[in-house]
């Protein structure tokens, strides 16, 4: 059975830019057939749709939606290999090998992204500072590419970073524009428990909480703070911090210690899908982060805390981006060199200035990056701000930000971009053109196509 | 593509010459990175100095040439306007004429002439660019409609009314679009000082076409069909209606 594709109104985690596509299910033999005749807007993959902007859309031309593409082949419970489809998320993955005892090396904030658009993110998670990036967990993935002229048929290759490195390092970061991305074999990492051993900090302003921060990095394979950013003044950057390390069955309380491995998150709440307007303003974010603080004096020192809640805290609450209103947020992550702190404090006071605040915003100290010529990760801190769109002088704020980041030799994250300045692209991925003569040799009928490559022209199309 | 924050790469203004048209691309170059401007007019000749204008504030700009009362040729025009550059951020439909209302009251063929530039020719591009941007699944279509579209008079019926033929137009587009990705938004000024209104005297509540720019660079921000330019066009359209026909008659304009 094949099913009709739909003209289907897509958008990013962010809801802020939604475009029209043709959506193709890839249940059935329909992704071939997708892939060997690429219309004339492209073509592109799409997971959970959890990146911020635009990076999974597609507008006028075919979106393949990988989700129904989900099935485990093969879990190795003695080595941690596993085998599965692109479309399958983290959460199923998790649900399947945590009881068996192992983990993905690396995982985001949301258990809700598929390994396709993690590899294509190149995602990063608490213990980048050990462990790095997604790729490293990568052991081989199935590429499968538009055909150079029509009526060649799709060509399907199994990529290891010794069988083709350009093509590995291309595709991991590459943000879906190298080829569809079908099926990947991952190395787990092995857990003793279901658990974590958080430690909780706080840091009275960012100074603090970045001395705290490299130390907790030194005692901590999981490590993250999160600041407060409409503190001002002295209290710039205060911080709560934790570090965290899986937590041996001995340590679990006994009730937990007959299943030390047993993992079931659940949802505890949902935000309705008519909610237009938005709740999330200056004085909720104030009230929300003053809480925030504040409630960590009661954690701080040491705690158990699952999977979820420490891994994965806004899992717990379905559709939390709808809290935006109609118009939608997005969130600027940058990293900036290590010895950038003044552009990190400069663009955290700027933020608790200005007129939105951040509801939520990370701080992470990334390790050495990767050999992908779009990875986001550089040795440096890495900041989140979530802004809700709309917000008076918010373009004019986020072009200086872009400017700040990249005279400091940073970056800003594609996979959560929706505003960057095009001509600062190519500064802040110096690898852009030997990754574009990759991306090309991959597919030469540059065929692969996404709202984000019109936007900032990452394929370079203008310069032929 | 337009990014979250409003930035947009490419404007298509039907109606080069066009006052009003042109300060909206002129906002839209200085305050969203508008990187590239195709200006189509009767007669490209006429439009060195609006591009001149608009390369000045650092976009690149094409005159390009077509006839709003050209019906046969839009489709072709509007396809190869969008396959020669490539996507359509926004496309402003501004041509239109004013016309005489006592000429046209004489003369029939100045009475069709009116009611094919307002009218018939701006429908029939409108639905050609509606269709591109659905396409494209994304893209505004801004139309210019007027004030006089909400109630034609005695004093002005014959612009009225064919404004108000591409004000309803507009609005059946915009509902066609909806879904799509595309949208099309109909924009109501009132009396606006420009070449059109020429020798005329000033309406209550006249605007200059730098705060009707101004009004629709906020809209499009929004997520409105119809758009009025000013608070006061806005009661305008409220209290038209509402008045009886021995009123509206004796309104000067």
């Amino acid at each position: 059975m094949t099913l009709a594709p739909r003209q289907q109104l897509l958008h990013g985690w962010g809801r802020a830019v939604p475009t029209g596509a043709s959506v193709v299910s890839t249940e059935d033999g329909s992704l071939d057939r997708a892939i060997s005749n690429p219309p004339e807007r492209g073509l592109l993959a799409r997971g959970l749709g959890r990146s911020y902007g635009d990076a999974a859309q597609n507008a006028g031309g075919t979106v393949l939606d990988m989700t129904g593409r989900s099935s485990i082949h093969a879990v190795e419970a003695a080595t941690g290999v596993i085998d599965a489809d692109a479309g399958l998320s983290l959460d199923a993955l998790m649900r399947r090998v945590v009881p068996l005892g192992w983990f993905p090396r690396v995982t985001p904030g949301t258990r809700h992204v598929t390994l396709g658009g993690a590899l294509a993110a190149n995602v990063h998670g608490k213990n980048h500072h050990l462990d790095g990036a997604w790729a490293a967990g990568v052991r081989s993935f199935v590429l499968v590419t538009p055909p150079p002229a029509p009526d060649v048929p799709a060509s399907s290759t199994e990529v290891t970073r010794e069988s083709d490195p350009d093509a590995f390092w291309a595709t991991v970061g590459g943000m879906g524009l190298t080829g569809v991305v079908t099926r990947a074999s991952l190395q787990l990492d092995p857990i003793p428990s279901a658990w974590l051993d958080v430690e909780t900090q706080r840091a009275t302003n960012l100074e603090d909480a970045i001395e705290r921060m490299r130390q907790l990095d030194r005692d901590h394979r999981y490590t993250v703070a999160w600041i407060d950013c409409l503190a001002r003044g002295r209290r710039l950057g205060r911080a709560v911090l934790t570090g965290a390390d899986w937590a041996k069955p001995e340590q679990l309380p006994a009730r937990f210690r007959n299943d030390p491995l047993a993992f079931d998150p659940t949802v505890v709440g949902s935000v309705p899908h008519k909610l237009t307007a938005r709740v999330v303003t200056r004085p909720l974010v104030r009230a929300f982060n003053a809480a925030w603080y504040a409630n960590a004096t009661r954690q701080e020192g040491r705690q158990l805390q699952s999977i979820s809640s420490f891994f994965h805290p806004l899992d717990a609450v379905d559709g939390w981006n709808r809290l935006y209103g109609r118009r939608g947020f997005l969130q600027y992550q940058f990293v900036v060199p290590l010895g950038a702190e003044d552009t990190l404090e400069a663009i955290i006071g700027e933020t608790a200035h200005g007129a939105t605040g951040s509801f939520l915003s990370v701080l992470k100290r990334f390790g050495p990056g990767d050999a992908g010529h779009l990875s986001f990760p550089m040795p440096g801190w890495t900041l989140t701000l979530d802004i809700p769109v709309g917000a008076n002088g918010l373009r004019t704020m986020l072009a200086r930000f872009d400017r700040m980041v990249a005279d400091a030799g940073g970056r800003v994250y594609l996979a959560k971009d929706a505003a960057l300045s095009p001509d600062l692209l190519s500064s802040m991925y110096p690898r852009l053109s030997e990754w574009r003569r990759i991306r090309d040799r991959l597919d030469p009928g540059r065929h692969m196509r996404s709202d984000l490559d019109r936007r900032l022209d990452l394929v370079g199309r203008s310069i032929r | 593509m337009n990014d979250a924050v409003g930035h947009m790469q490419r404007v298509l203004l039907l109606g080069g010459n066009s006052d009003i048209g042109n300060a909206i691309v002129s906002r839209l170059v200085r305050r969203r990175g508008v990187q590239h401007v195709i200006l189509a007019a009767r007669d490209p000749a006429s439009l060195i100095d609006r591009v001149s204008s608009l390369e000045s504030l650092g976009a690149k700009v094409e005159a390009t040439s077509f006839d709003l009362t050209n019906c046969d040729e839009h489709a072709t025009f509007v396809d190869r306007v969008f396959s020669d550059n490539g996507d359509i951020d926004v496309a402003i439909l501004a041509g239109g004429l004013l016309g005489d209302q006592a000429e046209s009251e004489i003369a029939p063929d100045r009475l069709q002439q009116v009611l094919e530039v307002n009218f018939v020719g701006s429908a029939l591009l409108a639905m050609a660019v509606t269709k591109r941007l659905k396409e494209q699944g994304s893209g505004t279509l801004v139309i210019m409609s007027s004030i006089a579209a909400v109630q034609a008079r005695r004093a002005n019926f014959v612009y009225g009314a064919s404004k108000a033929g591409i004000d309803a137009f507009g609005r059946g587009l915009a509902d066609m679009a909806v879904g799509s990705g595309a949208r099309v938004m109909v924009v109501r000024p009132g009396f606006v000082h420009s070449q059109m209104t020429d020798g005329l005297a000033p309406a209550p509540f006249a605007q200059d076409p730098d705060e009707v720019a101004e009004a629709v660079d906020a809209a499009l921000d929004s997520d409105r069909t119809v758009v009025h330019t000013s608070g006061a066009v806005a009661a305008m359209a409220r209290i038209l209606p509402l008045l009886p026909r021995s009123i509206l008659r004796r309104l000067p304009r």
